[in-house]
């Protein structure tokens, strides 16, 4: 088994940027916010955030927030929270999150709550319980968490659970590691955990992982380096994660790494991208692997940056 | 990229590409022009259209889209065919760019969207559900579109189950189509609609059905998660119940004011009045909320006990609580007299004590015990509580009652209160889980059928209450053979024995008594020392069963694997406990400790703590991080030179509300000099720290 290639992985994640022609990065070209948090979140896990200008990155970050207060995923995009909540998160890392206008973020988000409780994502109505997720991790970082009815929201999550212990989209989807890592997440930042049956949902996550050592998002699926995020968080956030083999699932992740170009991929010899890359590394972070910064299984980022909002006043 | 090889596009491949990405680039940037001025002509709609079928992922043009629509909307001033032909042009885009990517987002958002706007074909979507379901039965996306198209036409819950049972025959491991089933038997069993109104008839079917899941493939987990459900539906009881309590039903528990006892008094029942009331503690069965004046009534001979304020143990942010805790205060009594006080204590009378499910406590309860108080004769002497305890083996020995005290110890036999309610018929759950017993004895050669046949044998022991579980033995034994069987989940395996074995050490007179210990207080001659339940060294991971040891005050829990005590704070008479040698990995992991307000000597030594970069239970503890404390807490609290709260705060918010006199703390990676330093400053009234008596 090979090693973590760091410096690999840092060549790679700034090279991605500029690699602006290719065919991925124009399909890619509307979620650029999203792009920027996986980038940069394993960029600081690694230690090498100070890699590039911070200044150019809070510039452009700001130049896709709208009117109304919500983040777009590029310039010249429309504003959701998905983009809302990576902004933010980058804002974060950078301790910068004093050139924000809190409160009109905050606006823009509480305005998306339903009367169930629920999020849009924006003004069009899509209602997933991811939404409930980025709308209350945002505001939990923006120390506006009171201006959301959170009981409402914590009520609608703990409506999209399952019977094997999950969580689903909405009331009736079927459990999915992603929905859950949302949905544990976000009852987490809320202290609401009292809602999760552990040792079922327990059960349900480390089953997950498969004979190759790697994890899968929902039985009878192949194993993906993403949920060693999802999973793993969940499982960490529940208390379960000693229910897995962790150096088994080190040495999937490992083995998924372009370790000539950087990057790492969902599987191995698979094409590697920066989605699967900051999975990956972060998946290795909740692995305690060996030289990486830890990472906050709730509120995804880097402990220290998440201790630094919480704690220091 | 999902599924994508990794290898270098060859050079004529890489103009290709190019070129697309050129294309592509085009539209775009067209696109959002068209879009940031409103343009809606047909060119500019087609352009989005052509956008989303290579890009099916690019959000705003489905937004723009919309706008698009609702702009023609308008101008068709609502003509039935214009409005129809417009909608129809959008079910065909999102057909289009599913064609590219089936689990595009944005797309099954906008058909939803079309579909609102009252659009009448909704038929056809039942059939290009089906036939996008032939070809990935399990896309989660068609699922949830099918719920909300089966909504939309009113379709019973009957008919969908038809149509979930049709894949299932299909193919008998598809996941999402016994999870669809889930949902809807509970439904139709929620609504007791006909064939669904006798629940031990539905489980039959549904046993009967599942049991060819899994026995057609015992690796498939679709089956595994349903049987569990089942399981859990068979013995699951409703209403919330009282399990046990402290005082125990027919206990005669002595108050002391001193540390000097009439012999005869038994250790096991007797509570120092220090705080000049007696804690009287209530275990549920669930969590519940609603416990007050009004719906627990405490009669006693005198008058004092009408305000008694009723108190939950809380996790986080949580309304309900399996424990909750209300003081009795009684009369003062006169020197070198006794007073003997019967109280009675009554619940579920009247409405108001409700389950987190929404349950109301609907079995009245009744039980009643005897308090004999016993008022300080002498001084306080120092004694027990001011001196060192040390945990050394040498200092126990086994507890042997007299025959004068036998008689006393007997409400630990009875610590469980009889509900009326458990009388109530159990024979048809019993019969189901026989029998799925029997099924599953046929299945021992894989995990699964080891690990339901436990899972069975446990909830077969529990449907039952008596003292012994007939089949712990063979459940311990089928956990220890899974761990060798399925080495990566070992530790869910043991996690699941320790509570088995746990169980089985503390249930019963006999192997109970054999873990009681006295402690030999080497200076006093006082026989009052409470009893210490000692299971150390017995390799256990995990804790439960705490209904049956609200009595205990000293605990000693060292040299196990214990990751978390969770559960711990019902044991709301603790003032000793002993976690030394073990894992905890962290302060958070005693969250349970800041329930325990008489604790006052705390050994967790040569733990875990400050080793990990990683905290398991950073959420499951009550903090600012996960809003359980509230705003009030400024952080100004703790100003201690040169010490950041930012790596102490978990310390801080578990340590600071403890009267702890006696804590070792030595052996973990956090204990250096300037977090004893720290410590010092948070407990106030510590005596002795890693055994160094502090000025």
């Amino acid at each position: 088994m090979g090693e973590l290639v760091v410096d690999k992985h840092v060549k790679y994640i700034l090279s991605v940027e500029k690699r602006k022609d290719s065919f991925e990065s124009v399909v890619l070209e509307h979620l650029r916010m999203n792009g920027a948090y996986w980038g940069l979140t394993t960029l600081d896990l690694l230690g090498k955030l100070d890699a590039l200008d911070s200044n150019e990155v809070i510039q452009w970050i700001m130049k896709c927030q709208h009117e109304s207060g919500g983040f777009a995923g590029n310039i010249g995009h429309d504003p959701h929270l998905l983009y809302t909540l990576s902004a933010v998160q980058v804002l974060a890392l950078f301790d910068k999150l004093n050139v924000l206008d809190a409160d009109k973020v905050a606006n823009y988000i509480s305005g998306l709550q339903n009367e169930d409780g629920s999020f849009s994502g924006d003004e069009w109505g899509e209602v997933d319980s991811r939404f409930s997720y980025l709308a209350i991790c945002c505001l939990s970082i923006l120390h506006r968490l009171d201006k959301m009815n959170v009981e409402k929201a914590v009520n609608y999550i703990a409506s999209c659970k399952n019977v094997d212990g999950g969580f689903g989209c909405t009331p009736g989807g079927e459990s999915h590691a992603g929905q859950i890592f949302c949905c544990v997440g976000a009852l987490a930042i809320t202290g609401s955990l009292h809602h999760v049956d552990k040792d079922l949902l327990g059960w349900w996550l480390c089953e997950r992982q498969v004979k190759s050592g790697g994890l899968n998002g929902r039985p009878e699926k192949l194993p993906d380096v993403c949920y060693s995020w999802w999973v793993l968080s969940s499982l960490i956030m529940i208390d379960r994660v000693h229910w897995i083999n962790k150096d088994k699932l080190v040495k999937f992740i490992l083995n998924c790494q372009d370790t000539e170009n950087g990057g790492i991929s969902d599987r191995p010899e698979d094409a590697v991208d920066v989605f699967h890359t900051y999975f990956g590394v972060a998946g290795l972070s909740l692995l305690e692997y060996p030289g990486l910064k830890a990472i906050d299984p709730a509120h995804a980022l880097p402990v220290d940056v998440v201790n630094r909002i919480f704690f220091q006043k | 990229m999902h599924g994508r090889p990794r290898k270098a596009p060859k050079p004529e491949d890489l103009a290709a590409f190019s070129a697309k990405a050129e294309k592509l680039r085009i539209l775009q940037s067209q696109f959002l022009l068209n879009h940031h001025q409103k343009i809606y002509t047909k060119e500019a709609v087609e352009l989005s259209a052509k956008l989303l079928e290579i890009n099916p992922e690019c959000y705003t043009a489905w937004n723009y889209r919309k706008l698009a629509v609702q702009h023609s909307l308008f101008e068709s001033n609502l003509d039935p065919d214009a409005v129809n032909s417009i909608l129809n042009d959008e079910l065909r885009v999102v057909e289009n760019a599913l064609k590219q990517n089936f689990k595009s987002y944005g797309a099954w958002h906008h058909r939803k969207w079309v579909l609102n706007k009252g659009h009448s074909s909704i038929e056809n979507e039942l059939r290009l559900l089906d036939k996008l379901q032939n070809v990935d039965s399990r896309n989660f996306h068609a699922w949830n579109y099918r719920r909300f198209v089966a909504a939309l036409l009113n379709r019973s819950d009957e008919d969908e189950l038809n149509h979930t049972q049709d894949l299932i025959d299909k193919n008998i491991s598809n996941y999402s189509a016994w999870h669809n089933r889930s949902v809807l038997v509970s439904n139709l069993m929620k609504k007791k609609v006909q064939a669904f109104s006798q629940k031990d008839e539905v489980l039959i079917r549904e046993y009967e059905l599942v049991r060819d899941a899994v026995f057609t493939d015992e690796d498939d987990q679709s089956g595994w998660f349903y049987h569990l459900w089942l399981l859990d539906q068979t013995v699951k009881a409703e209403s919330p119940l009282l399990t046990s309590s402290w005082p125990a039903h027919g206990s005669d528990i002595t108050l002391s004011g001193d540390r000097y006892l009439d012999l005869g008094s038994s250790p096991f029942n007797t509570y120092h009045f220090d705080s000049g009331s007696l804690p009287l503690i209530l275990y549920f069965n669930q969590a519940v909320e609603g416990v007050n004046v009004s719906t627990v009534t405490v009669s006693s001979g005198f008058n004092v006990n009408k305000d008694v304020i009723w108190k939950p143990i809380l996790s986080n942010n949580s309304k309900t609580a399996h424990v909750w805790v209300g003081q009795l205060k009684f009369p003062k009594v006169e020197l070198d007299s006794l007073g003997a006080y019967t109280l009675e204590v009554t619940l579920g009378h009247s409405q108001g004590i409700i389950s987190s499910g929404g349950f109301h406590y609907s079995h009245p309860s009744h039980f009643s015990f005897t308090v004999h108080v016993q008022p300080a004769r002498k001084e306080p002497v120092d004694g027990f509580g001011s001196e060192k305890i040390s945990w050394r083996d040498e200092n126990f020995h086994i507890y042997e009652p007299d025959s004068l005290e036998s008689h006393l110890v007997l409400p630990l036999d009875h610590l469980s209160i009889k509900n009326e309610h458990e009388l109530s018929d159990s024979s048809w759950q019993e019969k189901i889980i026989d029998e799925e017993i029997s099924n599953f004895r046929e299945l021992l050669d894989c995990k699964i059928g080891k690990l339901t046949l436990a899972r069975l044998l446990t909830a077969r022991d529990a449907l039952v209450p008596s003292d012994k579980s007939v089949h712990s033995e063979e459940v311990l034994r089928l956990y220890s053979e899974l761990m060798k069987l399925d080495p990566p989940h070992s530790q869910f395996y043991k996690d699941e024995h320790s509570l088995i074995l746990f169980e089985k050490v503390i249930s019963g007179r006999e192997s109970l008594l054999s873990y009681c210990f006295r402690y030999r207080n080497l200076t006093s001659s006082s026989s009052s020392n409470p009893i210490c339940l000692r299971l150390n060294g017995l390799s256990l991971s995990r804790l439960g069963s705490f209904e049956k040891l609200l009595w205990v005050q000293m605990l000693d829990l060292s040299h196990n694997e214990l990751r978390s005590i969770e559960g711990l704070e019902a044991m709301q008479l603790l003032s000793h406990l002993n976690l030394s040698k073990n894992k905890l990995g962290s302060f958070t992991s005693l969250e349970s400790l800041r329930h325990l307000k008489s604790l006052k000597v705390l050994d967790i030594s040569y733990n875990e703590i400050g080793a990990h970069s990683v905290d398991t239970t950073r959420y499951l503890c009550s903090s600012p991080l996960c809003h359980s404390i509230g705003s009030e807490w400024d952080g100004s609290e703790l100003v201690t030179d040169g010490v950041s709260l930012v790596s102490y705060w978990e310390a801080f918010f578990i340590l600071k509300g403890l009267k702890l006199t006696q804590l070792d703390i030595t052996g973990n990676a956090i204990a250096d000099e300037k977090f004893t330093a720290f410590l010092a400053e948070v407990l106030p009234a510590l005596k002795w720290l890693d055994g160094v008596q502090l000025n």
